[in-house]
């Protein structure tokens, strides 16, 4: 059931370059949109394939599109999300890479509907070499006349231009992402206004995320109602997966919605199982931010039913038994792996991503930070974890932006979950050491 | 006009208005702290969340409960919404947590902080705060610096509320005043000591609700309480001219704006705030500069103001963990 959609002819040697790409049927939904469609049938399409948003929270793309406030004469803007920042996700990265194409052609598709004249591509400053494959790809595009003015005879003008961020993961949520375009410190902005309103310079922006927009291509090429067909249910399409961790065959992957997960660990396409032979320990199914699963979790639901990879299933059983599909980061752990070491680990990056503004998220994740550095290193005690636990409850909902939520839920459900790992840890300080892969250990936070 | 009640107590207010305002308006205890919202410096508010009330109804037409508590300085009300501030538990007890989160890095070095007696943390730790820390590890540590050469920066004690780099912003375009950094590490700079240069730059000291910007004239020359707060008047080419003189004797210790109970540099008549500037601030500490014009009240939930230590409430009221 491997499928190629947005990943189509990834394996034709220069499909990066503009003549290649065109060969095999690139640009196509162009020249559909541009000469037979007007922008608010291109919306409609959007709407009927029930596409959800790939950058984590998987709101419908074509709702989020109806929502653009149009106020007269003033500018509306399209930015693209390729900040990719979230740990154990890496699937823009090989889209852009490999096609850069794809998401040009999706931009200036998406930019028509939105009637947006002016669209940017936002991406993280660790991803340079991917900011020439663009930049090449996109003065291609202007030659070809695919960008520019009164593109392919509609009328329509398109600037799209490439701008990178300073390697700040604050920067994916959206609002941040529009004030660093914008020049200033990536601090998400207070929401309402949402950038729907008022967002690039204080005007009507839509922020979406690179597989977003590459997926309106088949789209506008096939229908929405076609598109609406591939998946399960309110999962439809196709999804990139980008696999990590103890696997035989790590990597990034399309797929089609609603296979088990099962199949993706051990299937012949797929993943190929757990590597040397180890067993399945437990698996982030979205990313860094989402709720991890123990082994017992991770293929079937508490229900005992197969779990697949949908956004309904991988949440079934809410925050006590399931997790969430996000951005598609899937990562998985086998029996050596220590849960500890891997929320110290995450709690590490959040602390050091929070931007900063909201107490909460700014000292909460330093809290947790150095609580878990503790445990990990042997100088916990088992009130730690109840602390751990309780920090987490006074950062989740009360801060400003997503991303003190996103540093409290793995912290939490690791506790739900491993909890006799986190006493372990306190009551074997020594044989925990031990586990330690001959890395150094830190400097105490303690006074 | 919409109608709102908070902690069942009902209003009219006009539309647009804050939660936080309007609680405001009805006053008392119903207010919730503001530690980051300043209502004279726009695009200040939603960082500190010590403001944060839960709303039971989000308005008459959509009388659904919102999810999360919200920060009241920054949600406008609906016709028709019932929020609860002192009456919820859940805003008792995750305030308790925002406090908790203010003071684990905060140095806890009132006997030697100018501001004590004055502070907004202080109180805040006082009526939420719990008596013993759950915080074991070091507490985070910056060098003070110097903002000019009148102001000082002690950032350890600093909340990253903002409001000084939104005086700087409402003050210069060129501001060389921000913060460096993210998370717990971010810290509020001048581009390391560059001063900004401008007349009113003294009035970062009074927007600050705890004692990160000090006034270098006045630094552990006294406690506040110890001085006569008096309203004065000069006349002044840069500003109003309207100010507070903190008197020893008959000698001038320190002049700050006129604040209000919430801290706030008052408006004049015309409206616009009586920011005052750094000629009367630092300069002016000859009272025969000044018309005295007779004592001001400071009409503040301050812990000393109330004497706590030592009458009604006793220590063992609050929860000893
Ligand atoms: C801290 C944080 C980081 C984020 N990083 C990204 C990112 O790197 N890429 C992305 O597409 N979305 C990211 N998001 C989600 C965006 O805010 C936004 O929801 C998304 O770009 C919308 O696109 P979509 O509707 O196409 O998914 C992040 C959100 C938060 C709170
Ligand atoms: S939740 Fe964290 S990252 Fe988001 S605004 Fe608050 S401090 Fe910044
Ligand atoms: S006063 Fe509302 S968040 Fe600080």
């Amino acid at each position: 059931m491997s499928r190629k959609i947005l990943l189509e002819h990834d394996d034709v040697p220069g499909i990066e370059t503009f003549d290649v790409y065109r060969k095999h049927g690139g640009y196509r939904s162009v020249e559909k949109a541009l000469k037979t469609m007007s922008p608010q049938n291109v919306v409609e399409e959007v709407q009927k394939s029930g596409l959800r948003g790939r950058g984590g929270a998987g709101f419908p793309t074509g709702m989020k599109w109806s929502f653009l406030a149009k106020p007269e004469g003033v500018p509306r803007y399209l930015l693209c999300n390729a900040d990719e920042s979230e740990p154990g996700t890496f699937k823009d990265r090989y889209l852009m890479e490999k096609i850069p194409h794809r998401l040009i052609e999706g931009m200036i598709v998406s930019s028509y509907a939105l009637g947006a004249n002016t669209s940017y591509i936002y991406i993280r400053g660790e991803y340079m070499w991917i900011l020439d494959i663009l930049e090449k790809a996109i003065a291609e595009a202007y030659a070809n006349g695919f960008l520019g003015k009164n593109i392919l005879g509609s009328g329509f003008d398109l600037d799209l231009r490439v701008a990178p961020g300073g390697g700040a993961y604050i920067c994916g949520e959206e609002t941040a992402l529009i004030e660093s375009l914008e020049g200033k410190r990536g601090n998400p902005r207070l929401k309402p206004p949402f950038p729907a309103v008022k967002g690039l310079w204080g005007c009507p922006t839509v922020v979406n995320n690179v597989e977003s927009i590459a997926a309106v291509v088949p789209i506008v090429n096939d229908g929405g109602d076609e598109y609406a067909k591939i998946g399960l249910g309110k999962s439809t399409g196709t999804k990139l997966i980008s696999a990590s961790g103890n696997l035989v065959r790590p990597g990034v992957y399309e797929i089609e919605m609603g296979i088990t997960v099962e199949e993706f660990i051990y299937g012949d396409q797929y993943c190929r199982g757990i590597a040397n032979n180890k067993k399945l320990k437990a698996c982030i199914p979205g990313g860094s931010s989402v709720p991890i699963l123990p082994a017992h979790l991770v293929t079937k639901t508490a229900e005992g039913t197969d779990r697949l990879m949908t956004y309904e299933s991988l949440a079934e059983g809410g925050f006590a038994s399931g997790s969430m599909l996000g951005s598609g980061g899937f990562i998985v752990f086998d029996e050596d792996q220590c849960i500890v070491r891997n929320t110290w680990t995450f709690a590490r990056f959040y602390a050091h991503e929070s931007c900063g503004q909201c107490s909460p998220c700014r000292e909460g994740t330093g809290w947790m930070e150095k609580v878990l550095n503790r445990l990990e290193h042997g100088q916990g005690t088992l009130e730690d974890i109840d602390l751990l636990a309780e920090i987490n409850k006074k950062i989740e909902g009360n801060t400003i932006c997503p991303l003190g939520d996103a540093a409290a839920w793995p912290v939490a459900a690791a506790i739900r979950h491993f909890r006799e790992e986190f006493e372990w840890h306190v009551t074997h300080p020594e044989e925990s050491q031990k586990r330690n892969y001959g890395l150094v250990l830190p400097k105490s936070t303690l006074v | 006009m919409v109608k709102v009640t908070i902690d069942d107590i009902q209003i009219e207010v006009e539309e647009g208005t804050t939660i936080l305002n309007a609680a405001r308006q009805i006053g008392g205890d119903v207010v919730p702290p503001a530690m980051c919202f300043y209502s004279k410096l726009p695009g200040t508010g939603g960082k500190c969340r010590t403001c944060l009330v839960e709303v039971a109804a989000g308005s008459e037409k959509d009388p659904r409960p919102m999810p999360k508590l919200v920060a009241s300085c920054s949600t406008p009300v609906m016709d028709g919404m019932v929020v609860k501030n002192k009456t919820s538990e859940r805003v008792h007890e995750n305030r308790g947590g925002i406090v908790e989160f203010l003071l684990i890095n905060h140095p806890l070095d009132c006997p030697i902080c100018d501001q004590a007696g004055e502070c907004h943390l202080q109180d805040l730790g006082f009526e939420h705060g719990k008596s013993a820390t759950r915080y074991k590890e070091k507490r985070r540590t910056f060098d003070p610096i110097t903002i000019g050469n009148k102001i000082k920066l002690h950032m350890n004690r600093c909340i990253l509320c903002y409001r000084c780099v939104a005086v700087a912003n409402q003050l210069t375009d060129k501001r060389v005043h921000g913060v460096l950094h993210r998370g717990d590490h971010a810290e509020i700079s001048t581009y390391i000591e560059n001063a900004i240069e401008n007349d009113f730059s003294g009035n970062m000291i009074d927007v600050c609700p705890v004692g990160a910007l000090t006034d270098k004239t006045f630094r552990f020359k006294s406690r506040v309480w110890f001085l006569k707060p008096m309203e004065a008047s000069c006349s002044c080419s840069k500003c109003s001219g309207k100010a507070v003189v903190w008197m020893f004797g008959n000698e001038i210790y320190r002049v700050t704006a006129r604040k209000d109970k919430y801290g706030e540099v008052e408006s004049n008549e015309d409206g616009k705030t009586a920011w005052i500037c750094n000629e009367c601030r630092f300069d002016k500490k000859d009272a025969s500069k000044w018309s005295i014009e007779g004592p001001r009240t400071i009409n503040r939930h301050s812990v000393i103001s109330q004497n706590l230590y030592t009458s009604d409430r006793k220590i063992t009221d609050k929860k000893l963990n």
